[in-house]
């Protein structure tokens, strides 16, 4: 890491459990963190079902950068850093579309469905020799892939597959991402993106979501009001066993792991809600026996994509936008085989619960916004942030691969695993190193 | 003749019954709005809920940047996922959250100013008997700031379905729309 004369390790002390507020505030390891981070992890882009058709695009964000999702005219994804390569105005300023061409207003260059410079104004008697347009595309991204309708990428061509770069994660992915029987049906959102500003640093994001099970008590307001589905109190039904989860790569999760238990009462406040689900769960029984279970309630793959599994089912990444800003994008996701009104109801029930207007989500960003404040004073910056809860509480565990906590599940074992890895990514040249960071 | 002069022979004699009855339904209209500004300014969150009928949808859509032809659909349609969709119950949640004195986005409360202006009927009349509905459109610029220095401004038009209720004006769908794709405000704990 250049910001700091030294390295990011000596910033994050995982195993004692401090990590420096400069994480939190500091410009320079901010901008660092562009390079380091966002333009080398895999990244959440957006979901298949936002471009179910040919020239369907959906403008999106890669860290700070605009990015465009788009199916080709060929049916295959796509996603393009969105600036022209001429002088780099953005070829699309529409959050979503359908389109034959990006055509750029500046001075007329379009490009096709799959990134290649199809149109040159002026090219004949303005360019002699002819330039190869060939080589002035839209900029694509070095690697992408898809899971569960959620569709990634990464810039850099080094990195992992996917898969390889989940390791562990996979099962938070697939249990916590795909319909609600456990099958092959799809998913697709519930509709369009929240969009909102918060004065926050991103990291507090997203180890919120890894886990942090301690921060319960900041939503009291909300349980005592009670928005749940089960028609009393609380945000949801029971969660089952809490067990918290850290992965290689730096994701974490917090798994609710259910009894096989065929008589579920969950969504008790909307009767054909709770047919559905438990139709779809008994159907999950089936096919996964006592594991149907075990799949996250929430969790954030590194570095910024988190998501609920299960009530609410979400995602939300936290795009950075400067040391203590964070554009929020926000998702809801449902089974796309679900009745019109179970849709109509989970929509409710979700953005009653999230958003800038989730009752929920609300008191997390007031603590996010003046955490990041109260950190950025010369004397604050001196002080180390506690990570200590359940140090040293991992146990080897045969219902889920990685490192496991089942006691206290209030440990800060994945806010701690996340930074030690955010580390490697501040400290590591290039993939090569961090592959063989990946050993603690 | 002047234009002025013309325009006012056209309209007829400043004071018809008509007339009266439109501008005595506007005034009470108006004083609506403006009492229930007061009472959401001056937190009087469990007497706002009374402005508002049993079977009301209070609804925020969402603006998107959409192309020209696509213009229409620049606002979340009703099957979208909006800002906020709260029937009565949810509405009232979200007072009793308020009320708490733990709901750390509005604790210590915001302070908030609405300005309700360009009031209109989207189909002017003289009166509103017991169980009729009408639509209202107004505007709204609401400021809110916050502990030290935390200000938001939220602009937008509200639509309002009014039905008269127990003699009393009540909103039973209100359509909100702020004027920001992307939210700049960091929450939505403000009613608008």
């Amino acid at each position: 890491m250049k910001s700091f004369n030294g390295s990011a390790r000596d910033l994050v002390n995982g195993r004692n459990g401090e990590i420096s507020r400069e994480l939190f505030v500091n410009k320079d390891i901010y901008q660092e963190e562009q390079e380091q981070v966002f333009a080398r992890a895999w990244l959440y882009v957006g979901h298949e079902s936002q471009v179910r058709n040919p020239g369907d695009f959906f403008v999106s964000k890669m860290g700070e950068e605009s990015v465009i999702l788009v199916r080709d005219r060929e049916s295959r994804l796509h996603v393009f850093l969105n600036t022209c390569r001429h002088r780099g105005m953005k070829v699309c300023r529409y959050d979503e579309g359908n389109t034959r061409n990006f055509i750029c207003p500046y001075h007329g260059w379009s490009f096709s469905t799959d990134g290649r410079l199809v149109g040159v104004q002026d090219y004949q008697a303005a360019y002699q020799p002819p330039f190869d347009r060939d080589q002035w595309g839209l900029v694509e991204v070095a690697q992408l892939a898809v899971r569960h309708g959620t569709v990634w990428a990464t810039w850099d061509r080094n990195a992992p597959s996917f898969d390889e770069y989940l390791g562990d994660a996979r099962h938070a992915l697939d249990t916590g991402l795909c319909a609600w029987d456990g099958g092959d049906g799809e998913t697709e959102l519930l509709g369009s993106v929240q969009k909102w500003i918060i004065p926050s640093n991103w990291k507090f994001v997203a180890e919120n979501f890894a886990g942090d099970v301690l921060h319960a008590i900041s939503h009291r307001s909300v349980d005592m009001v009670g928005i749940g589905p089960n028609a009393s109190e609380g945000r949801r039904d029971n969660p089952g066993r809490l067990v918290i989860v850290a992965h290689e790569g730096g994701h974490g999760f917090v798994y609710g792991i259910k009894p096989p238990d065929p008589e579920r009462t969950d969504y008790s406040e909307s009767a054909i809600t709770a047919a559905y689900f438990k139709e779809c769960w008994q159907r999950r029984l089936k096919r996964q026996g006592d594991r149907a279970g075990v799949s996250p309630l929430v969790g954030t793959v590194f570095p910024n994509m988190s998501f609920h599994g299960q009530q609410p089912r979400t995602i939300v990444v936290a795009h950075p936008r400067g040391p203590t800003q964070t554009e929020m994008w926000r998702v809801y996701f449902v089974d796309r085989a679900a009745p019109e009104e179970v849709k109509r109801y989970l929509r409710s029930y979700y953005m009653r619960y999230s958003g800038p207007a989730g009752m929920t989500e609300q008191d997390d960003m007031e603590n996010w916004n003046y955490a990041s404040a109260a950190s950025e004073g010369t004397i604050a910056r001196r002080y180390p942030y506690h990570y200590k809860a359940g140090l040293g509480a991992a146990e080897p565990s045969d219902l889920i691969a990685g490192m496991v906590t089942n006691a206290p599940v209030t440990s800060e074992q994945n806010p701690r695993e996340l930074y030690r890895r955010w580390a490697q990514f501040m400290d590591s040249a290039d993939w090569d190193s961090l592959r063989g960071g990946a050993s603690r | 003749m002047s234009q002025s002069d013309d325009f006012s022979r056209q309209l007829g004699p400043i004071v018809t019954p008509t007339r009266l009855a439109y501008l005595s339904l506007m005034r009470e209209v108006e004083d609506f709005y403006f009492r229930e500004a007061d009472l959401l300014d001056e937190r009087h969150y469990e007497a706002w809920l009374d402005t508002f009928s049993a079977d009301v949808t209070y609804w925020m859509p969402m603006r998107k940047n959409v192309a020209w032809e696509d213009r229409d659909r620049d606002i979340t349609a009703a099957d979208d996922v909006a800002w906020m969709r709260d029937d009565k119950t949810i509405l009232t949640k979200r007072v009793h959250q308020l009320l708490t004195g733990i709901h750390w986005a509005e604790e210590p409360l915001s302070r908030v100013a609405h300005l309700i202006t360009n009031i209109h009927m989207s189909e002017p009349r003289g009166e509103l008997p017991e169980g009729a509905e009408m639509l209202v459109k107004s505007r709204f610029f609401v400021y809110r700031n916050r502990l030290e220095t935390e200000t938001d401004v939220l602009v937008g038009r509200r639509e309002d379905q009014l039905r008269r209720e127990n003699g009393q004006l009540r909103v039973c769908h209100r359509k909100i729309i702020i004027d920001q794709s992307t939210l700049m405000a960091k929450n939505l704990t403000v009613f608008l």
